[in-house]
């Protein structure tokens, strides 16, 4: 039993290595086909900046060398368990042409990117391909030379021209041969899994974006633990002095009414409603406490749902376009649907505007939210508490805010919140 | 009168037995689930059902959906939904079918026995009672558009008072005037919202219903 277990693992082992130097071999092959090309792309198309042929030509390129590098992030994960972590910047909410180029231009991630394509060109072939290289080689000796005395002017490794070296540069041949396969063999995974660290080196973000990184989030965190700290003690301060006081009075009547019931009839039948009304009072609070924590159509019908509600509401046509194919996080859900909120009630408040509508969709990365009316323009992201608060709250997902408010309008608000969707309930 | 009733707490539950059973209906079948209520309703076919909107397994939506799936097999099944929070949303799918039968209110209202019983009875007779809520809130988002600016303060009183799902002859006795000033003051609404008018209270309700959820 404990044998055949062995010979499992060595047959897997032996799989793993083979697979290695199939790896080692595709790399080598795009190091050529793919790299290099793209370096010589990026050199022209940076050369040909000035004359402004290079602007239209930079953004494919740059695309496709973002793939590129996103294949061997994947691949080092995949094959050699080097995690390397994507290091660009979050895309910000507007994609527009000339915004998409200098975002990434902007991008330090970019440049690495760029200077990786030209390395790899050469280390993808020298470091990627050397388990390839020797096991090919050595098959060559092993294979080639031994029985082939008659090409007597060729040669192999040390061996060169063979026919000075007779039945040894045979014997040679084949044993040289079959050490370097065996190298090649038997090193490919840790020779592949070098390669994946120098990539690493260079397609890893840096010390200085992961500290700016660490900067962001101890930023958002501190913001959001103040945020939520806030929420938290109005919650407790409404509930303190509506429905809990409400409540403490509805007993007294009740009591009250309780004492009476017997000597005055009437007075008690006047406190018992009075005691109802209370408690329709204290309901009420209730109510909108937590709507304000969390409504309560979102809970049940998602943000679809909860949009929709929300915009039947309100004293204006809206427009709602929801495109979500399945839920997103509550928390994220939840963000998504009082960032939605907010911008309405700005437009209510502040556009006198006619109409105003909401696209809701996940573009496979991120909830994308555009909130938009045909109002008066204007807005500020910077002076609006409401907007600020709003891009705090997308700022705890990596969520981000583009604000489009030319002076006579249009508004238009892009929101995204990065996330992943569960599959739809069926 | 046979009701049905689905509420998962059990205090709520045995409130809504005592109250409706002290006010002659029987209580039929009290369940706490959404698809005992379903079954339930398709096997009792009751004269009403009372029916909470958040029920387990879920705790969304579940008895909102079951009723609209046992009024789709049971066309106009009256059904009187209760909720800790009324929206538009639900209001408008509850009375898409516009065949009636049809109640929508806040657990509140259960406080005011007497107005609640009748709204219980309303709507087993086929007619219609929306909670004040939802009316004011389908009047608020409709309040800048012509028709309804062009309505006199008592106009649109009598109108909130019919979107509730109230006939004539109670808005006249909640308004203390006579119920021929209502049908006037009714009738001067329906011609400035350009509604066909109809002799038939429950009609006239959901014409109106159906013209403020538009």
């Amino acid at each position: 039993m404990n044998g055949e277990h062995v010979d499992g693992e060595t047959r897997e082992q032996a799989g793993v290595a083979g697979l290695a130097v199939g790896r080692s071999l595709l790399q080598a092959l795009l190091a050529q086909v793919a790299n290099l090309p793209l370096a010589i792309l990026l050199l022209v198309s940076l050369a040909l900046v000035p004359l402004g042929v290079g602007l239209a030509l930079l953004p494919p390129v740059l695309v496709a060398v973002r793939g590129l590098a996103n294949q061997q992030r994947r691949w080092a994960r995949d094959w050699s368990g080097v995690e390397i972590p994507v290091p660009y910047r979050p895309r910000p909410a507007e994609v527009t042409g000339g915004g998409r180029v200098w975002w990434l231009l902007r991008d330090p991630a970019s440049w690495r990117d760029m200077l990786w394509t030209a390395v790899n060109s050469v280390t993808g072939l020298l470091l990627a391909g050397l388990p390839a290289a020797l096991v090919v080689y050595g098959l060559e000796g092993v294979l080639v030379m031994p029985w082939m005395p008659d090409l007597r002017t060729f040669g192999w490794g040390p061996f060169w021209p063979l026919g000075d070296y007779g039945l040894l540069g045979s014997f040679g041949c084949a044993l040289l041969g079959s050490t370097l396969v065996l190298v090649g063999w038997l090193a490919g995974p840790s020779i592949m899994r070098a390669y994946a660290l120098v990539n690493r080196s260079m397609l890893g973000p840096t010390r200085g974006r992961l500290e700016e990184r660490v900067r962001e989030l101890t930023e958002t965190r501190s913001e959001t633990v103040d945020t939520s700290a806030a929420e938290l003690r109005r919650i407790e301060r409404d509930l303190h002095d509506g429905p809990q006081a409400r409540l403490v009075a509805l007993a007294m009547h009740i009591g009250l009414a309780e004492q009476m019931v017997k000597d005055d009839p009437d007075t008690a039948v006047r406190l018992l409603v009075e005691a109802r009304e209370a408690s329709g009072t204290a309901l009420t609070e209730l109510r909108d406490l937590v709507r304000g924590i969390h409504p309560p159509v979102l809970a049940e019908r998602g943000l679809d749902g909860g949009v929709r509600a929300l915009t039947l509401s309100l004293p204006m046509p809206v427009e709602v376009a929801v495109d979500v194919p399945g839920r997103a996080a509550p928390p994220v859900e939840s963000a998504a649907y009082f960032a939605v909120a907010e911008m309405l009630a700005n437009v209510v408040k502040h556009a006198d505007a006619e109409r105003a509508w909401v696209d809701i969709r996940h573009n496979g990365t991120a909830l994308v939210m555009i909130v938009g009316d045909d109002g008066r323009g204007g807005a500020d992201p910077g002076r609006g508490t409401g907007m600020r608060g709003i891009t705090r709250r997308l700022a705890a997902f990596d969520g981000t805010m583009a604000v489009a408010s030319p002076e006579g309008g249009p508004t238009v608000v892009t929101m995204e919140l990065p996330c992943a969707l569960s599959s739809p309930k069926t | 009168m046979r009701v049905v009733i689905a509420e998962d707490l059990a205090l709520l539950r045995d409130g809504l037995i005592r109250l409706l059973s002290a006010y002659g209906f029987e209580v039929v079948e009290a369940v706490d689930n959404g698809p005992s209520l379903k079954r339930a309703l398709v096997e009792h076919r009751p004269d009403v059902a009372v029916v909470d909107v958040r029920l387990p397994p879920t705790f969304t939506d579940e008895g909102l959906r079951a009723a609209l799936d046992a009024r789709r097999e049971i066309p106009g099944l009256p059904v009187l939904v209760l909720s800790q929070h009324v929206e538009q949303l639900y209001s408008r799918e509850l009375l898409s079918d516009s065949s009636g039968g049809i109640g929508y209110l806040l657990k509140d209202r259960v406080s005011d026995v007497k107005q609640f019983v009748e709204a219980v009875r309303r709507v087993a007779d086929g007619g219609t009672a929306l909670d004040p809520d939802v009316v004011s809130q389908l009047l608020t988002r409709r309040s800048r558009e012509e028709p309804l600016k062009a309505l006199t303060p008592r106009e649109r009183e009598v109108l909130e008072l019919m979107a509730e799902g109230r006939s004539n002859a109670a808005i006249a006795g909640k308004m203390f005037v006579t119920e021929k000033a209502v049908t006037k003051h009714t009738a001067n609404i329906f011609a400035k919202l350009g509604l066909p008018v109809s002799e038939d209270d429950n009609r006239r309700v959901l014409a109106v219903l159906a013209y403020l959820h538009a």
